[in-house]
């Protein structure tokens, strides 16, 4: 038979778990949000965190359909739609489809029309991280008693250590930013987008504090993570990056 | 006796959960069925060596480090959704803040599920809809001018985020802070890895808080 990695059959394949997912993503919402309401919860601060999640989610959304688009060159459409948005990401993705490429000895530049290549590929993603959904169940409730164990001894520890967590996430991630700086001015870019995106927060919050506009809460995070996106595309020409 | 809201999340979380894994097999399955091609173990097991060793151990070392952070309904719809680190907990924390609700308290269950909740419809509507619009939108996103503003996009996000938190807390995030920079000034090359040094921070920002504590300075 002729494969196609673009067939209606993977397409309908794709769609229905995606539809599945959405679904999911429903029913949690609508019980959290009358769950919300019954332990009083105003529905306004409800309504803020909807608009200011769906606002923040748009650009990392837009980068998730590059990674879509990069591995589509390859893969066909259904595949790499179906893996970035149901557990996957293009950080696990590419190295699980480059893996199997080179272990078959095929190139990644060109669609695969092979469907034993193909299937293989769908294999490795799909054994490569569905641990990750069996570790939730089985450790969720370990995790949150040794939590909750912790908070009821002190609990002012308990929300120091929660804050440690973050922060201890939040600088891996900055430290990252700093990898290239060896490499010239250019190596320089992403710490001068973080400082730039860190200005426009701190603004945002003497604007908030100061001039008491509180609106801008729900708005601060997207509007300095755009901004300093936009400043990432300004900048770089310049740079000659 | 009617199980509890947190109970019946377990509940409703397991069922999703396993539904989830049904079908996320199902594609390779029915691909296979479908076309008569199995590929065998031969293809598959070199290609997964070269991934699961470090996929599975990250998976583990995420739920460790991010279900305290969610909470309940909110991990169980995380981890399926995916895009953790880079969208989901972020979004999540953010709105925690805003709220002015604590990660761990039933508030913050709620504001946190309804945020990974929301995140996840946004994603997969604009992922759907750029895949239906793929030919007019692929010259646009893929063009030199806006790439530099997607490569850069980790850094955009994680400083504005960091202002909230480190400011709040700076003599906590002196010591995971000053670690990581200095690790990654020496070691370039772990960039790819940063997912193995979330909890390594983790683990020298408790500590560290740890030691304050003990000595009253927080």
């Amino acid at each position: 038979m002729n494969f196609n990695p673009n067939s209606n059959l993977l397409f309908l394949l794709a769609g229905a778990v995606i539809v599945f997912v959405i679904a999911q993503s429903v029913f949690f919402l609508v019980r959290s949000y009358r769950h919300g309401k019954e332990i009083g919860i105003e529905a306004a601060k409800m309504r803020k965190t909807m608009i200011s999640t769906a606002i923040f989610t748009i650009a990392p959304a837009l980068s998730i359909l590059l990674g879509v688009i990069t591995l589509s060159k390859f893969l066909g459409l259904p595949l790499p739609w179906l893996r970035l948005s149901v557990i996957g990401a293009i950080t696990y993705e590419l190295p699980a489809a480059t893996s199997t490429a080179s272990a078959l000895g095929i190139s990644l530049s060109e669609t695969v029309t092979n469907p034993e290549v193909y299937t293989a590929i769908a294999w490795v993603m799909t054994l490569g991280i569905f641990p990750g959904l069996i570790w939730v169940p089985l450790f969720i409730k370990k995790i949150q008693g040794g939590l909750m164990k912790i908070k009821g001894k002190d609990s002012k520890w308990g929300d120091i250590l929660m804050t440690a967590l973050f922060l201890g996430m939040i600088s891996a991630f900055l430290g990252m930013v700093f990898a290239d700086i060896r490499s010239g001015l250019t190596g320089w870019i992403p710490i001068f987008v973080l400082l730039f995106s860190a200005l426009l927060m701190g603004i945002c919050g003497i604007l908030i504090k100061k001039c008491n506009m509180k609106w801008l809460e729900t708005y601060a995070l997207p509007i300095s993570m755009m901004g300093a996106m936009i400043f990432a595309a300004v900048i770089t020409p310049l740079i000659g990056g | 006796m009617k199980k509890s809201y947190e109970e019946m999340s377990h509940v409703y979380g397991r069922i999703w959960i396993l539904c989830a894994l049904g079908m996320i097999f199902a594609y390779p399955i029915v691909t296979c069925i479908y076309y008569g091609a199995w590929p065998g173990w031969k293809p598959v097991l070199p290609g997964l060596l070269g991934v699961a060793p470090i996929y599975w151990t990250v998976g583990l070392i995420e739920v460790l480090t991010f279900v305290p952070m969610l909470g309940t309904s909110s991990s169980y719809l995380a981890f399926v959704t995916g895009n953790l680190t880079s969208l989901k907990v972020p979004a999540a924390l953010n709105a925690m803040e805003n709220a002015k609700v604590k990660p761990g308290s039933e508030e913050g269950e709620v504001i946190s599920t309804i945020a990974v909740a929301t995140s996840s419809i946004v994603t997969t509507v604009i992922i759907a809809l750029g895949v239906a619009l793929l030919v007019p939108l692929t010259p646009i996103l893929d063009s030199p001018v806006v790439k530099p503003a997607f490569d850069n996009i980790l850094p955009a996000l994680f400083g504005g985020l960091a202002v909230v938190y480190v400011s709040k807390n700076w003599k906590i995030s002196i010591a995971p802070l000053t670690f990581m920079i200095l690790l990654f000034l020496l070691v370039p090359s772990l960039s790819g890895s940063v997912g193995v040094l979330v909890p390594v921070g983790a683990l020298i920002a408790i500590g560290a808080a740890r030691f304050m504590y003990n000595k009253g300075m927080l």
